[in-house]
């Protein structure tokens, strides 16, 4: 367990919000997350968020494999 | 406001019904001399040139009405398609009706119109047909049932009879955008920009040939997918094939659509794409040609015909990690995951 | 480019695999690396990371897979209230094909009993809605990153009085298992790569039993094949300095504290009870039931008559979810058992172990 998928909180009406990736939009339930704020990242599983995205922590793990990729490319 | 206008029993019952149903919608938007007589078969000119070719399919997809299209439309491209495929020149098509009573007749007009520009789009005729209506909860809105008749000129022979060791494997497209937006209508996901990629390949297929390609074998991945063309390639020609993916590229949105049902993108269809087997000769040519055609600018290799298989597995996909894997047949639809 | 593709880059995978490969050189003895998470089952298998890893580092997969883990007689009790008369079964596709005693809801579909497939809980509602003479019962299975959307579910049934739907309840947790794993002689198991998603809820802190009471290594890891290969580094790291602990390599989304929220709605409409793993028989505490504000939503309560349960013959999906057994060690598999005739629900669930592995790992024929 279990699909989550990374999408984007673009508008909200109380514990509803609408969240989009890659131009696909899509009704999800907020129950699980009423702090949830639009303009972030959230986690989506089975239509409910589960979680905003960290912003800093995700910055800091593409830094991360950014040097890897780097590492591999001068091996 | 006016009441929404319904199919009933009388008008699959051969009366006045639907005799009116007929002429304002079928003979009004397929306009075409074989068609007016409404005579019990459609008689045409005689063959010459080449070899005729008949296909016939079925079309029962739910939702009717998606993201770039419509059963009309689909049921007019799915059999031109078979088709072009086969090598043929697609000419004239049959097209049965299969309604519910209770169906929206708009819902059957839209069916008409689209598949009429279908039609136009394709360069062939619908030259008969036949409704049939069926009491309310022994279908689904509309089925069509299309048949298909082409002429495979003379010298042309493709089939996977011509598949040979070395040979490339071309996808015109990224495959998927048919299947995404069935999906994406079925599951309530705004499809933002994805549309499915249904269409006639015919004269993608055209210029290929007109273009001296020396084309061996050619399918349409519909239901299946990938997956499902390239283990029906292997178990007929014994031969083995090998696809590398990062040589698939897949529209994003469609791609989203499929990770957010937990789908696999190599068993979705595509209505409007072609994969091809060419020795690797022509393969240059073959991109070049399909990549100035609005249908194919995407085209590209996306893998090999080796030697025969015997024990080893028929169809494996190469990932950008070096893993060869196997790609087997689904059993089953695939369905929606969450876990 | 999408800077997001680095996840599944392939320089960066590469350079994790050289990584993982120099760190392994260097341990004491080769070990064994178990996930818990169906998802990193077909993760792993889809990206073929098993095929990059060094002899030392044997990867299996453990009871992760939620349909896997329930038990023939909750898709037998399903079966019987799918035949009752005005009654309308909701299921997640992933339980579809999953075989019970006779039949599973896919052939029962054919036969009759009305069987929806659902991608979200709240699809229940419009189902119930929209068939207002007839009773839905939503199939609950999934572990604690489902079982909140299914508390959530229940809850907003109840504030729009919606009458018509219940759930048979068949969630279960994760860190129960863990500790029945830990705790089994049986098994070889050095370390873990723990769910990252059921981490999201439940909290990093959950797991702090593995490296204090078991001394096991373990990390929170997500699902991208640089996500999987991290926790497999972090974990020799960890076993070849001998210091047992849970690193969360997830923290994008996993906190220490998990989703408060989430963790007090499945409270409200949950608690813990005994549950049958297949393969691992009861676990104490291990599944969700509904707390009696809910009695008028759980399904089991209805009274009907159950056929004994059987399991299939010569059927090794205990071994295989205890990890002490391989897909192609079960004599059933690739031959009675395949996708297109499954015989226990590891080849049937996209996500059992044997399906991961019949098809997308290389078999020899």
């Amino acid at each position: 367990m279990c699909l989550a998928v990374p999408m984007k909180l673009i508008e909200r009406a109380d514990t509803e919000g609408v969240v989009e990736l890659n131009g696909v939009q899509r009704t999800v339930s907020l129950m699980l997350l009423p702090d949830a704020r639009v303009g972030n990242y959230l986690l989506i599983h089975a239509g409910y968020a589960l979680s905003e995205i960290d912003e800093t922590e995700a910055r800091e793990t593409l830094a991360l494999l950014g040097e890897l990729a780097a590492c591999a490319e001068e091996a | 406001m006016k009441p929404e206008r319904l199919i009933q029993l009388a008008h699959g019952a051969g009366g006045r019904a639907m005799q009116s149903l007929i002429r304002d919608l079928f003979l009004n938007h397929f306009q075409n001399p074989h068609l007016e007589p409404l005579s019990d078969a459609a008689v045409l000119s005689p063959i010459s040139g080449g070899r005729p070719a008949l296909t016939t399919d079925g079309f029962v997809v739910d939702p009717p009405i998606f993201p770039g299209g419509d059963l009309g439309h689909l049921s007019i491209c799915g059999t031109v398609n078979d088709l072009a495929v086969a090598g043929a020149r697609p000419r004239e098509i049959t097209w049965a009706l299969i309604l519910e009573e209770g169906c929206p007749i708009d819902l059957v007009e839209r069916c008409v119109i689209s598949a009429a520009k279908a039609a136009r789009e394709a360069g062939v005729s619908i030259v008969a047909g036949d409704t049939k209506v069926v009491p309310r909860g022994r279908g689904d809105r509309i089925f069509i049932v299309s048949a298909g008749l082409g002429i495979v000129p003379e010298g042309r022979d493709t089939g996977d009879h011509r598949l040979s060791t070395g040979d490339l494997l071309i996808l015109s497209g990224p495959p998927g955008d048919h299947a995404a937006a069935i999906m994406a209508a079925r599951h309530g996901l705004a499809p933002g920009s994805l549309v499915s990629d249904c269409a006639p390949v015919n004269g993608l297929v055209e210029a290929l040939f007109e273009d001296k390609v020396d084309v061996h074998t050619m399918h349409d991945p519909t239901r299946g997918g990938l997956t499902a063309v390239l283990n029906e390639m292997a178990f007929r020609s014994g031969l083995a094939l090998r696809i590398h993916e990062s040589d698939v590229s897949i529209n994003p949105a469609a791609s989203t659509v499929f990770e957010l049902l937990g789908l696999d993108f190599l068993s979705m269809a595509s209505e409007g794409r072609i994969l091809l087997a060419l020795p690797s000769s022509h393969a240059e040519r073959a991109i070049r040609c399909l990549r100035s055609h609005p249908l194919g600018r995407d085209a590209s290799v996306i893998g090999e015909v080796l030697g025969p298989h015997q024990d080893r597995a028929p169809v494996t996909i190469k990932n950008a990690y070096g893993v060869e894997r196997v790609l087997d047949l689904l059993s089953g639809s695939d369905l929606p995951r969450i876990c | 480019m999408n800077t997001t593709d680095l996840y599944h880059d392939s320089r960066v995978v590469r350079s994790l695999v050289d990584q993982i490969h120099k760190a392994s050189r260097g341990l004491p003895r080769s070990i064994t690396i178990m996930e818990v998470c169906g998802t990193h089952t077909h993760a792993i298998a889809r990206a073929g990371l098993r095929h990059l890893m060094p002899e030392e580092i044997r990867l299996i997969s453990g009871p992760g897979c939620p349909v896997c883990v329930t038990p023939v007689s909750f898709l037998d009790r399903a079966l019987v209230l799918g035949r009752r008369p005005s009654t309308r079964l909701a299921t997640f596709g992933d339980l579809y094909r999953v075989p019970s005693s006779s039949l599973s809801l896919e052939t029962a579909h054919a036969e009759g009993i009305q069987v929806d497939i659902v991608y979200s809980p709240r699809d229940c509602m419009k189902l119930a809605r929209e068939n207002p003479d007839e009773l839905i019962i939503f199939l609950a299975v999934g572990f604690e990153t489902t079982a909140p959307t299914i508390a959530a579910l229940l809850v907003e049934a109840d504030q729009s009085n919606l009458s018509n739907l219940m759930i048979l309840p068949g969630n279960k947790i994760m860190p129960p298992p863990l500790r029945t794993l830990s705790e089994d002689p049986d098994l070889q198991v050095d370390g873990f790569l723990l769910p990252g998603h059921v981490s999201v809820v439940i909290g990093a802190a959950a797991y702090a039993f593995l490296p204090d009471e078991y001394e096991k290594f373990s990390a929170i890891v997500g699902f991208t094949p640089a996500d999987i290969l991290r926790g497999v580094l972090e974990i020799v790291k960890q076993v070849k300095d001998e210091t047992p602990c849970v690193r969360n390599l997830y923290e994008r989304v996993v906190s220490d504290g998990g989703n408060r929220n989430a963790l007090a709605l499945m409270d409200r409409v949950f608690h813990p009870c005994d549950a049958e793993w297949r393969g691992l028989g009861v676990i104490p505490g291990s599944g969700l039931t509904l707390r009696e504000p809910f009695a008028h939503r759980n399904a089991e309560r209805i009274d009907v008559d159950m056929p004994p349960a059987r399991e299939p013959a010569g059927c090794r999906c205990g071994d295989i979810l205890k990890g002490t057994l391989d897909p192609p060690g079960c004599p059933l598999f690739g031959k009675e058992c395949h996708p297109d005739n499954p015989v226990g629900a590891c080849m049937v669930s996209s996500e059992g172990s044997c399906s991961a592995w019949y098809r997308h790992e290389k078999r020899s024929l």
